[in-house]
């Protein structure tokens, strides 16, 4: 496997005193690889921040360590740490040039003024500012500020490049661009980059790895695809995407619905007693009635959104779930309200989930 | 939408009371300008227009003396003033907030509470002890009293500039490797600047204009500018203590009026 870029053991933090402390951060550990593009993904106060800060040096953990290419850098300053962070409001300097902010870091190092400027004018060309070299950043639109700031933070060279949140403020469209801006600054230096949103979707178009956060836990961590896929609790798998969750049985290997329909399920050796299974709408297959190992449903109602349809039906049991179909054509269209059907899930797409 | 809202301008006799208002303010000053290009002797008989208290407020070496002292007094006292009051300012709004912060403010503006008359005999009596023991009878009195009647003046500003700073630029910052003290130096003071320079020009004209303590502090011969004229004022009045206020006047109104620019500027 590659090397460990940065590594979090244990790490604990806790606000407030005594009784009323609250955890931010409980117990995480999380090993982040080199030039991996590594998302902390969950709702807001699930300690994804705190996390980053940690890493970033603004706060020391209550307990708990972090190392940067197995040095424990737990207790030196941020000035100290090879991490740069671009930050959510972009706290770009006002009273600096474009320029000058860019080469702000270099310049605090030391380096010559001739070498800071070089730099900084590459970094700007880089995020493909070249001609605003010299405004004030207050004369820059959000995306180009933003563009600025990670030019900024980019320009030291740092061995991990935190972004926090750092593209909430833009509208959609530009997100998008930033979003393959971002993947591509990302490819051509080679920096590892952990980045932080609440936007699931965001999550999984950019990432290499996610780490699902909740409640000052890592939840799971995994590739975009093996999280939507092979969600291991509720959580996760009620945050990514959407999804139906269905009471069930689980006895010698057996899966069974409340109805008493036993359906298939790849991952039921370990458990024993009630469960909760999860089906993505899109695997949920509406079929007639009396076709071979079908459950009975009735569909309540439809939603249109264009290329798909949402049948909301209701199982035997009372279950409510959601099926995605592709939209049908006018003429094809034979699901009515109130019609019972039949209803399969596509093979391996139930899982049975850990409380 | 725009006549639900309550508008004070509609209340019947707004603009009567507005105007009489800035005619209370602006009357007696207007009066002293004009008297003070009088050609006659009196204060109050128009008797044509002239420079000639001007010339002769200028040839004055009393006035002369008193301005200077008043000057040298005012900027020392506001560059005292200043420094300390950036110092607090940054310990009263760059930290964890922590118990006894309200005390802290009201011992830091403790010349806006404490009535001026009170100071001024507290410091009477402690400056002759003080006096007596060392024999020293210097300016360092008086411009020791002003900077300290002059902080609250210069703390304010410089605190209300502190708090709408962005935090997250000190952060970014000591994020992208400057110290503490290259974080002061480069990103802190630049973007504090304006807010030094508004105190700095609030505390002279303070202290530029003071009677009260320095009337009571000062030792014989060390008249500044405003008791200067006080002490005119009771012999005969002439139209030059017009002139010399006009100056006054006009040296604050600049100075007013750069505060203003500067405070506005970045906002």
């Amino acid at each position: 496997m590659s090397e460990i870029a940065i590594e979090v053991r244990n790490a604990v933090k806790a606000f407030g005193q005594g009784g009323m402390a609250v955890r931010a951060l409980d117990d995480v550990s999380v090993d982040i690889r080199k030039g991996e593009f590594f998302t902390l993904l969950g709702p807001s106060g699930c300690g994804k921040t705190t996390l980053l800060r940690l890493i970033a040096g603004f706060e020391s953990p209550t307990s708990g360590q972090i190392l940067l290419d197995g040095q424990d850098i737990t207790h030196l300053p941020p000035n100290k740490r090879p991490v740069n962070t671009v930050f959510q409001s972009y706290a770009l300097f006002p009273h600096l040039t474009v320029l000058q902010n860019v080469g702000f870091a270099l310049q605090m190092l030391g380096k010559p003024k001739a070498e800071v400027a070089e730099t900084a004018r590459q970094m700007l060309a880089l995020v493909k500012l070249d001609q605003m070299a010299d405004r004030k950043t207050s004369q820059l639109s959000g995306g180009q500020q933003q563009r600025v700031a990670l030019a900024r933070a980019l320009a030291p060279k740092p061995k991990v490049l935190l972004l926090d949140e750092p593209l909430s403020a833009l509208d959609l469209k530009l997100r998008k661009e930033m979003q393959v801006e971002l993947k591509r600054l990302q490819h051509e230096t080679g920096i590892t980059f952990i980045f932080v949103t609440h936007d699931q979707e965001e999550a999984l178009t950019m990432s290499d790895r996610i780490g699902v956060m909740s409640a000052g836990k890592i939840q799971q961590i995994g590739a975009p695809r093996e999280i939507y896929v092979r969600p291991v609790n509720r959580f996760v798998a009620s945050f990514i995407g959407e999804t139906n969750f269905l009471p069930v049985t689980v006895s010698g290997g057996h899966v069974t619905l409340k109805s008493g329909i036993r359906i298939a399920a790849g991952n039921t050796h370990r458990h024993h007693g009630d469960f909760t299974v999860t089906v993505r709408p899109e695997h949920v297959r509406i079929v007639p009635r009396d076709a071979e190992g079908a459950i009975p449903a009735t569909i309540r109602d439809q939603v249109y959104f264009g290329t798909d349809t949402h049948y909301h039906l209701v199982l035997g049991d009372g279950t409510e779930i959601v099926a995605r179909q592709q939209s049908r054509t006018a003429t094809e269209s034979g699901l009515m309200n109130g019609t019972t059907v039949g209803v399969q899930f596509a093979e391996g797409a139930t899982r049975v989930l850990e409380q | 939408m725009a006549e639900a809202n309550f508008q004070p301008t509609r209340i019947p006799g707004f603009a009567t009371i507005a105007i009489l208002a800035f005619v209370c303010l602006y009357l007696p000053i207007f009066t002293l300008v004009a008297y003070a290009f009088n050609a006659g002797t009196s204060i109050a008989v128009w008797e044509g227009f002239s420079l000639h208290w001007f010339g002769k407020a200028w040839a004055n070496e009393a006035v002369k003396d008193a301005t200077l002292r008043s000057l040298t007094i005012a900027t020392v006292a506001a560059i005292i003033a200043t420094s300390v009051a950036t110092l607090a300012a940054l310990g009263t709004t760059r930290r964890a907030g922590f118990r006894g912060q309200t005390a802290i403010y009201v011992m830091i503006n403790q010349p806006l509470m404490v009535p001026e008359i009170v100071t001024a005999v507290a410091l009477l009596i402690f400056f002759g002890m003080v006096k007596t023991w060392t024999g020293y009878q210097g300016l360092g009195y008086l411009i020791l009293a002003h900077s300290a009647f002059c902080i609250p003046f210069a703390y304010l500003p410089i605190r209300a500039r502190l708090e709408g700073m962005d935090l997250s630029l000190e952060t970014a910052a000591n994020d992208l490797y400057a110290s503490d003290w290259q974080t002061f130096r480069h990103v802190t003071l630049p973007l504090l600047a304006p807010g030094i320079l508004a105190g700095a020009m609030l505390a002279f004209v303070i202290s530029l204009d003071d009677v009260v303590i320095t009337e009571f502090v000062k030792s014989g011969g060390q008249d500044t500018l405003p008791t200067y004229m006080l002490g005119q004022m009771r012999r005969a009045i002439t139209p030059e203590v017009n002139a010399i206020s006009t100056g006054l006047l006009g040296l604050t109104v600049i100075l007013l009026t750069a505060f203003f620019l500067l405070t506005r500027k970045k906002d």
